[in-house]
């Protein structure tokens, strides 16, 4: 069973194609983050699940039914980016409408605003919030009914690391009831643990996708690796280690993924000459640096 | 589907309470209310027609030109202030379709254009009572005439501004063209007419053409309806021959077609919107 499928996806604006036969396709509960560099066709995707604007080629269907139908905007919440509302209505008022528009109770707008954290704000102006409580705003309306499918456009920008983390929090919960949500990010290190598929989309092409570990061995990226000797053991271990370079006192080498058991064996037959190593996995900007770079 | 109309309507509502557009419309229409009522005093005598008729003569004149601007100056901001603002892409996501969403809009507005010419009508119809007692009742039908045909010439400019904004996707743009449109068809309409009629001298296009020409344009046909459904004001404004010459259910048809063609308008602007 899919929620959203798309296949073969393009979109030109006059002859410059923003997408070049994207598929993708999301599971009910399933978390997807869609990366890429700015102008990659992130928020292009997304406003085409929408029905927002018209695909030039490629299929795409939200259970079923064509993106923007009365079914499909039943079964769908949105988060721009740069999300915005009209500045001189409070979020309740703004959120009570928005329960309204959806068939739901307008007193739902105040536990919705607590939950985001606007317990204290809502009877403000939006127009005198900060960037992260109108994003937070626009997070309470994109949570509204339990929706089947959720597309965030760069959901976490504007917001302090200890919300994004209860936003990351909330999400999880979400998906746990069965939403499927797709959300685009430009850091890998910030979705790492947070979601279960990436999306990597470099020029309006698909270049990578899959979990962060199958990631992780398609840029095949080598491992660095620390080596700390015991006292005065130091030539000892350079020798063990000859293409290791010296930095002050410690010995630094790196190491193909394919490689890392032999290291081990290795590591272990130093014993005598080390006194502490440590194993660095590529970071996640190198990973999706590669990634998305080859493709250019 | 009406309970998000509504719901609109009523959030649409309160912004153009919070912008002061609801407190500018009803001073407005009072305002040049009172002006007109206190100042059209005079001749009321020696028409033979009672103070309230006089009133309303003078303020259909005014109206002619007043309801468009006030229905122009609220509406041209509907869709190009959400494309600017950025506000356009999140609602058309929401289960309330475009036409919903321009219904609601529409509603909203209309109920500031209905309660400013209530309560400016109101204001002189007091005036008149208070000038002249119960003789000025005789009027009242006529008030209320001007009220509900007020509302719908209303409608039609709401709705055609509403087709401006979306046709230039950004506000200023959207305010140059309400003005525009406004000077064409209040202003210069009447003086092409005019010259037409002139030029023509009595012939075909006098007598056939020019009837429908000018019931054709919705603010003469609201200024000829009231002018002519009541004896009382034809005679106050001076105008009773010219008005009487066309049939009264012209002028009618086209002041409640015109308010359906224009919202038909303006959806399929709004239509070709991309948000
Ligand atoms: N209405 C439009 N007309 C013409 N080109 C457009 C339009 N909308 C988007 N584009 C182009 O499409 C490309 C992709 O834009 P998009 O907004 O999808 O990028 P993105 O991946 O979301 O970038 P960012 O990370 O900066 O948000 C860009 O080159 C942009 O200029
Ligand atoms: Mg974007």
């Amino acid at each position: 069973m899919t929620i959203l499928s798309i296949s073969k996806l393009t979109k030109r604006y006059g002859r410059s194609p923003v997408l070049e036969g994207v598929d993708l396709a999301l599971s009910p509960g399933e978390r997807v983050a869609l990366l890429g560099h700015n102008g990659a066709g992130k928020s292009t995707l997304m406003k085409l699940v929408l029905g927002l604007t018209r695909a030039s080629a490629g299929r795409i269907e939200v259970a079923g039914h064509a993106p923007g139908s009365a079914v499909a905007r039943a079964l769908t919440a949105y988060l721009p980016e740069n999300v915005a509302f009209h500045p001189s209505l409070s979020a309740r008022e703004q959120i009570a409408h928005y329960l309204r528009l959806r068939g739901k109770n307008p007193r739902d707008a105040a536990p919705l605003l607590e939950r985001v954290g606007l317990g204290d704000a809502m009877d403000r102006r939006i127009g005198t919030y900060s960037k992260g409580m109108r994003q937070r705003v626009g997070l309470a309306q994109a949570l509204i009914g339990r929706p089947r499918l959720m597309v965030l456009d760069e959901p976490t920008s504007g917001l302090d690391p200890v919300s994004r983390r209860e936003f990351y929090a909330l999400l999880e919960e979400l998906a746990a009831s069965g939403s499927a949500i797709l959300l685009s990010s430009h850091a890998l290190s910030e979705v790492e643990t947070k979601t279960d598929r990436i999306v990597i989309l470099s020029r309006g092409r698909k270049v990578a996708e899959g979990t962060l570990d199958a990631l992780r061995t398609e840029a095949a990226l080598p491992l660095t690796v620390h080596l700390r000797p015991r006292e005065g053991q130091g030539p000892a271990l350079a020798a063990a280690f000859p293409e290791a370079q010296r930095r002050a006192d410690l010995l630094t080498l790196t190491c193909p993924p394919a490689e890392k058991m032999a290291l081990m064996a290795r590591l272990s037959r130093a014993n005598g000459a080390l006194a502490d190593f440590d194993l660095l996995p590529p970071s996640l900007d190198d990973i999706y640096a590669q990634i998305s770079g080859r493709a250019a | 589907m009406i309970s998000r109309i509504l719901s609109t309507a009523r959030i649409e509502f309160l912004i153009a309470l919070r912008n002061r557009w609801v407190t500018i419309a009803i001073a407005m229409m009072m305002l040049f209310s009172l002006v007109l009522s206190v100042a059209g005093s005079a001749p009321s005598g020696a028409l033979g027609a009672d103070r309230l008729s006089v009133t309303v003569a003078s303020l259909t004149s005014l109206s002619v030109y007043l309801v468009p601007l006030l229905a122009l100056l609220i509406s041209f901001d509907a869709v190009a202030g959400e494309v600017e603002r950025g506000t356009l892409p999140l609602h058309l996501t929401y289960p309330l379709g475009r036409g919903g969403l321009l219904a609601g809009k529409l509603a909203a507005q209309l109920l500031v254009v209905a309660l400013a010419v209530t309560l400016g009508y109101a204001v002189a119809a007091v005036v008149a009572v208070q000038a002249s007692g119960a003789a000025a009742l005789a009027g009242l039908p006529a008030l209320f005439r001007l009220i509900w045909t007020s509302v719908l010439l209303g409608a039609v400019f709401l709705s055609l501004g509403h087709a401006m904004s979306s046709l230039s996707r950004r506000p200023s743009g959207a305010a140059g063209m309400a003005i525009a449109l406004w000077l064409v068809f209040i202003v210069l309409y009447d003086l092409g007419l005019l010259a037409a009629v002139v030029a023509d001298d009595g012939g075909a296009f006098t007598t056939r053409v020019f009837p429908w020409l000018l019931v054709a344009n919705p603010a003469d046909a609201f200024r000829i309806f009231n002018l002519a459904a009541s004896d009382a004001v034809g005679a106050a404004s001076g105008l009773a021959g010219a008005a009487d010459a066309i049939a009264i259910w012209k002028p009618l048809a086209s002041l409640l077609l015109w308010p359906l063609a224009a919202a038909l308008l303006a959806r399929a602007a709004f239509g070709r919107v991309q948000p």
